[in-house]
């Protein structure tokens, strides 16, 4: 009993692991570790600062709303912008001057009050069955078309890159035409929305149904996994929305916390992240689309093809955000 | 008892009872603040489903193990047949399965691409799914069922002693009265372990409305998927503190019900517990049957799982076996060790107070300490952080007004939140082992130490600990096991950069890359292993 509780104390006594030392930033990541990890270590290679990643699906808005003047946070990565529009709004990141910044990262990328920027773009593509359909020229609009009845597959429509797409809709054919065409698209789904994105290539695969929507960079992150890659053969990538407006991209992005208590060195970790370095690594490993001009894609995503992009400015589309979440509750997407 | 017990012992034994209370009354409070409309959405939107979906699931679970625990039980109470032995133990082994990892493998197995069905497609030349109805794994009748897969033991076990502990004259009053088997079996045995069952189901009532991760994996929304989402989706602690109050309302009528179906338990018998040669020795094609019957159940509930996990753990190993596995390991432990011991020591005061207190108010603390079981993970994260972020602010600004630097975030940005939400869980556990070991120690031995002149620390050191050694040794290995697979709380009161095994192998489930994270899952299961045998033993000797 006596070593019982000496075991108790020792542990109570153990905790105060919440240092926050001077030469360490401390990132609150809504991006998989794994993702994030090799760059950072580049990072700490050539500045010796070390970087603490806290990866998090959900709830890191409200997390450093709770934490307030006391958050460890120093800068903030997100996958999607509404996130990041969620954090400016709750005022839980600040603006930040640099030069660098801005020259390597384009206007239309950043806010215009410069407290987020853009690092990397996605499209999110709609996959067809290699197989069945071959590669089609298709719009988003189509989804809707009662010729899919029974044959598309998508993650739940309550993710960021899904929310993001019916906002886009919202900005486009406004709130009625967009639950109109979201009722008709959910009314062609083969399957309940479930599952990763990649769940649903692996879906065409089997013949559960014979388009998918995804973002771009899964392709070439299945043909990383040997186990993965019999699903990424069976489909074709399309750009939807060639012939009008362009297709749906969405961005993934960083902040500075509002708190942060390491103000140069998080600095420095932004700028290292808009440079060329680290946006060749977003390009290579990551595959997605690096923001910074000068930068080229990887030849794999190169091979997709040139494409056009909804011209839409991102912060607009913040705007119908809400707007979109309640949608999809109100035609019950996901039920 | 005749012993003056100071009030300080019972002002302990309150405040313990008022911590564990804390976040009951802090989520009513926070349901009151307004909260700009998020809940009115969600009522006249998506919540009538998720109350539906709840109470469905609930109901499917109960029925659902009732359904093939009871059978099991009895057979292995009463009866004598090949298998017994081992079923008695291996039967409760499920428990140590995380129902996420059982969902996720069956999902593997059942869903279109997976082995089942494409050697179905192959056999009968089906082409598309429209050719042909399978089951769907991934909705709420396939939680339900894997949800009972892996809860039934809780009513296998208890009903496996109620059945044992009828006694056998009775068994043969009925015979001679001329009930066959089956008669006596609907009209006696079932009727006196109503209570247990009652008991079993409700146990298993609050592990499935607390659930998190096999509905989230199955995209079926609940009210614990809802409490989730509302809070950090919509951002909006009031309307999920409001879902919550939702939630502890279906759990609390539960617990009420379960009470109900107790109040008149009276049974006048005696305890003699059956032995081996009252067992009803089953013959031929029944012995078979009965043999078959709980072997289907173990392959389906444990078996087949586990080899499929170590499957995937073998084809990937050199991936999973890394530092980072290592470390959340020993997070695990480490946080699992901490709780079961200040959780069996929460059990002993508590309990200590209750047996020896003149005051008959004292008995109140245990009770009210117990409730915190009654919390699911989600909705106890939320009444954790919001005092404890007070409390965190609270120093900070003591601090500055002292003119020294504040400290950070010292509860909820370390561990300590984590263990302090555990605690909150599962004293219940630890409070009702120690109270189970209690009950054998008689009274008369108190009397003698007393008039011995032993103080009641001294009564406490001397007399009752040494006696209470097993309670204290299940209250421990039951505690520790719960740490080590509650996930919700864990994943929601984490601190920066902590991961322990649960949250990690969540991490791959909910990514459908399970195959990286079984290493870890079997971790999980083993170390649930140890406790089942230990308490499976100990529930033989006790006869």
């Amino acid at each position: 009993m006596k070593f019982a509780s000496g075991l108790a104390i020792l542990g109570l006594v153990g905790f105060a692991s919440v240092a926050n030392a001077a030469e360490k930033l401390t990132v609150y990541s809504y991006r998989q570790a794994f993702l994030v990890e090799p760059i950072l270590a580049n990072f700490t290679k050539e500045t010796g600062i070390d970087v603490d990643v806290v990866f998090s699906k959900k709830g890191i808005a409200e997390r450093m709303m709770r934490e307030g003047r006391l958050s460890p946070a120093d800068i903030v990565l997100t996958s999607d912008f509404s996130r990041l529009m969620e954090l400016a709004d709750k005022e839980l990141v600040i603006p930040v001057e640099s030069d660098q910044l801005k020259s390597n990262i384009p206007a239309k990328f950043r806010s215009i009050e410069n407290d987020w920027f853009a690092l990397t773009m996605r499209v999110r593509n709609i996959y067809s069955s290699k197989a069945k359909m071959g590669k089609l020229d298709i719009d988003y609009e189509d989804l809707a078309d009662p010729k899919y009845k029974g044959q598309i597959c998508t993650r739940s429509g309550k993710h960021p890159y899904n929310v993001s797409l019916v906002a886009s809709m919202i900005a486009h054919h406004g709130e009625a035409g967009a639950k109109t065409w979201l009722e008709g698209f959910k009314a062609n789904l083969a399957r309940k929305p479930q599952g990763n994105d990649r769940a649903q290539v692996k879906a065409v695969k089997e013949g559960l149904c014979d388009i998918a929507i995804g973002n771009s960079y899964y392709l070439g992150k299945m043909l990383q996994d040997p186990k993965q890659v019999p699903w990424a053969e069976a489909v074709e990538i399309n750009f939807p929305n060639q012939d009008n407006r362009g297709s749906h991209i969405n961005v993934s992005g960083m902040a500075l916390a509002k708190y942060t208590k390491n103000r140069d060195n998080a600095i420095k970790l932004m700028e290292y992240l808009s440079g060329d370095v680290a946006q060749k690594d977003y390009a290579e490993i990551n595959f997605e689309y690096p923001v910074k001009a000068d930068v080229k894609p990887s030849d794999l995503v190169a091979s997709w093809g040139e494409f056009k992009a909804d011209e839409l400015p991102i912060f607009k589309l913040a705007e119908y955000h809400h707007a979109a979440v309640k949608l999809l509750d109100e035609v019950k997407f996901d039920l | 008892m005749i012993l003056g017990l100071s009030r300080s012992w019972s002002l302990a034994g309150y405040l313990i009872a008022a911590i564990i209370l804390l976040p009951l009354i802090a989520i009513i409070a926070q349901a009151f603040v307004p909260d700009e409309d998020v809940f009115s959405h969600l009522l006249n939107t998506v919540l009538p489903t998720y109350i539906v979906n709840t109470i469905v699931l609930m109901l499917g679970v109960c029925i659902g193990s009732l359904f093939i625990a009871t059978p099991a039980a009895w057979l292995v109470a009463r009866c004598q047949f090949p298998g017994r032995k081992m079923f008695q133990w291996a039967l409760l082994l499920p428990l140590a399965m995380p129902a996420y990892v059982v969902a996720y493998v069956y999902t593997d197995l059942l869903d279109y691409a997976g082995p089942v069905q494409k050697a179905l497609r192959t056999w009968f030349d089906w082409q598309s799914p429209s050719d042909y109805y399978f089951p769907e794994v991934r909705s709420l009748a396939g939680a339900s069922v894997m949800l009972a897969l892996v809860l039934f033991p809780y009513i296998y076990l208890l009903a496996r002693t109620a059945f044992m502990e009828q006694s056998s004259s009775l068994q043969h009053a009925s015979r001679v009265m001329g009930c066959g088997p089956w008669q006596s079996f609907w009209r006696l045995s079932l009727p006196m372990a109503r209570p247990a069952l009652a008991v079993g189901a409700s146990l298993v009532a609050m592990e499935t409305v607390a659930d998190f991760a096999t509905v989230s994996y199955f995209a079926v929304p609940t009210l614990t998927t809802a409490v989730y989402d509302t809070w950090l989706g919509y951002g909006s602690l009031s309307a999920a503190a409001k879902l919550s109050a939702i939630m502890l309302l279906v759990v609390f009528s539960m617990i009420g019900f379960e009470r109900f179906a107790r109040r008149k338990q009276q049974l006048f018998q005696k305890q003699s517990a059956s032995n081996e040669s009252t067992l009803s020795r089953l013959k031929g094609s029944h012995a078979y049957l009965a043999t078959g019957y709980c072997g289907l159940l173990l392959l389906f509930s444990f078996v087949l799982p586990f080899l499929i996990l170590l499957q995937y753990a073998w084809d990937y190993f050199d991936a999973s076996w890394n530092s980072a596995f290592w470390e959340y390991s020993l997070n695990s432990f480490y946080i699992a060790a901490i709780v079961s011991v200040i959780t069996v020591l929460i059990g002993i005061i508590l309990m200590f107070i209750r047996r020896i207190s003149p005051r008959p108010s004292d008995a109140l603390p245990s009770r009210l300490a117990s409730t915190g079981y009654a919390l699911p993970g989600t909705v106890l994260a939320i009444g954790i952080l919001v005092p404890l972020t007070m409390l965190d602010f609270a120093v900070n600004d003591l601090y500055e007004f002292l003119g020294q630097p504040g400290p950070g975030l010292v509860f909820t940005g370390s561990v300590f939140i984590l263990i302090f939400a555990f605690c909150i869980r599962f004293s219940a556990i630890a409070i009702g082992s120690v109270e189970n070991s209690y009950k054998r120690i008689s009274p008369s031995l108190d009397m003698a130490g007393i008039s011995m002149g032993l103080k009641p620390k001294a009564l406490l050191w001397r007399v009752h600990l040494p006696l209470l050694r097993k309670g204290i040794f299940a209250g421990l290995l039951l505690v520790f096991i719960e740490c080590m697979k509650e996930l919700p709380a864990a994943l929601l009161l984490r601190p920066v950069g902590f991961e322990n095994l649960a949250t990690y192998v969540f991490q791959f489930v909910s990514d459908e890359q399970l195959e990286h994270g079984a290493l870890a899952a079997i971790v999980i299961v083993l170390v649930g292993f140890v406790p089942l045998i230990y308490l499976n033993r100990s529930l033989e000797h006790e006869k």
